[in-house]
């Protein structure tokens, strides 16, 4: 379960990275590639192992000048979705 | 039509020498001998012009693909261009520091394939004393070196009864990804169908075990399962739609849109040695022959499912249907998709008493 205290990382099979041909940043995992949208790939670059949850949401707040709670219940829907399949870890 | 944008994936066939001789192998049943197999140069070039077409991952196949011992180049060539490596090994032969080699070379992945889950079906299957405990090894070994390790289950008659001793088997090696498999028939396993081909009852038996065990190691494991095509209700989007976003090289540098795009007699292949990737991916005729929808015939071409599924399987429509643009017979919208299941209960019946396999060797067919 991702709580607030959880610090989530992306598993040593999952790499994000920059597609220069397409001009997008792409999720590659063994047998899938991702194409994350604005919003999640602000979340994923912050899924370093060492920040919080809390400190995620705070830092995503601060970027979009939204309030925290809305952004905690899309931060911890998207985390759990995302660690249910194993494409990050907490 | 042409290409729908740059392909994501390739998988390149590095060799068709393996010291397997799985009767199920994905290669053609005429294998190719190692003096036709590309130059080390050949690939590093393949690959460079990969990279540049906006491929993301590279699956390094065989037969067995560290049999090439000019792998660690092949794998530095990917990574230093940021592509994925998905090393795809039996994990037999292989000397311990080859993984540490591999591994300080870049490779991202290791897909890992598991006949059995006991020795004793791993080596009826395979062919060869002590596979089973080589693969074990080859699983620790990879773990050790810290790579992530996916294990492959190609699921038959012989093996059907242990898909739960293949996820017990994951959980103990610490594998990050199952995959279980069912074998799908076309090249040698078309051959072994008789053999092969697993009862009803037990092909549901298993559909159960997957979605509990799914259900139960949910962030734990990963396991992604494959249907089967002869108890299908609708097909696979085989490769993803045909050249629609990967293809596969073979060992002397055919490109061609799936493993079995040779059965089709019609289509002609064009070679990595003679013309760059991105001319391949944008006009080789065997590339445009079924790629998109515009070849479809009734009752694709005005099904809702048309983009979702590609109209499934082209090797397997052409091999059951006698023709390559029908609909694949897996498809219960098909008109043969009755004769396919008729086809499934009369090859399981007919296994109970049929001869042993015809193993994969070079030189048999």
């Amino acid at each position: 379960m991702i709580t607030s205290e959880s610090r989530p990382g992306l598993p040593a099979f999952v790499r994000l990275q920059f597609e220069p041909v397409r001009d997008a940043w792409a999720l590659l995992s063994p047998e899938k590639v991702m194409w994350p949208d604005e919003v999640s790939h602000d979340i994923l670059k912050r899924c370093n192992g060492k920040a919080t949850v809390a400190e995620i949401i705070s830092s995503l707040a601060a970027e979009y000048d939204a309030p925290e709670d809305v952004v905690r219940d899309d931060v911890c829907g998207f985390l759990q979705t995302w660690a249910d399949r194993r494409l990050v870890v907490a | 039509m042409s290409a729908p944008g740059p392909p994501i994936g390739m998988l390149a066939e590095l060799t068709h020498r393996c010291p397997l001789q799985c009767p199920y192998c994905s290669n053609p049943a005429k294998l190719l001998k190692a003096n036709t197999e590309l130059e080390t140069a050949d690939w590093t070039r393949v690959f460079s012009e990969a990279a540049d077409l906006g491929i993301l991952q590279v699956h390094l196949s065989g037969g067995e693909p560290t049999l090439r011992g000019d792998l660690e180049e092949i794998v530095s060539a990917l990574s230093s261009r940021g592509v994925y490596s998905n090393l795809i090994t039996a994990g037999v032969n292989i000397k311990p520091e080859r993984i540490g080699g591999l591994k300080d070379a870049g490779l991202d992945h290791v897909q890992l394939s598991v006949q059995g889950a006991t020795s004793e079906v791993t080596e009826k299957i395979g062919n060869m004393k002590g596979a089973h405990e080589q693969k074990l090894a080859t699983a620790r070994v990879v773990r050790a070196a810290k790579l992530p390790l996916t294990l492959n289950a190609p699921i038959h008659r012989h093996n059907i009864h242990q898909v739960e001793d293949f996820i017990e088997l994951a959980l103990e090696l610490d594998a990050d990804r199952l995959e279980i498999a069912n074998v799908q028939y076309y090249g040698w396993a078309l051959i072994n169908r008789t053999q092969l081909m697993p009862a009803w009852d037990d092909v549901m038996r298993q559909v159960d075990i997957v979605e509990e065990a799914r259900e139960r190691l949910r962030g734990v494991l990963l396991i992604d399962f494959v249907t089967p095509d002869y108890y299908a209700e609708f097909p696979k989007p085989c490769m993803g739609g045909w050249a629609q976003d990967a293809f596969m090289v073979t060992p002397d540098g055919s490109a061609m849109p799936c493993h079995a795009a040779h059965t089709i007699p019609h289509l002609t292949f064009d070679n990595v040695k003679d013309k760059s990737l991105a001319d391949i991916w944008d006009s080789s005729p065997a590339f445009d022959a079924y790629r998109g929808t515009d070849w479809m015939q009734e009752p694709c071409r005005s099904c809702e499912r048309r983009e979702a599924d590609f109209g499934g399987c082209r090797c397997q429509a052409l091999a059951i249907a006698g023709d390559a643009a029908a609909t694949d017979p897996a498809c219960s919208l098909s008109p043969l998709h009755a004769t396919m299941l008729k086809i499934a209960g009369q090859t399981q019946a007919a296994g109970e008493t049929a001869d042993d396999f015809t193993y994969r060797r070079i030189g048999t067919q």
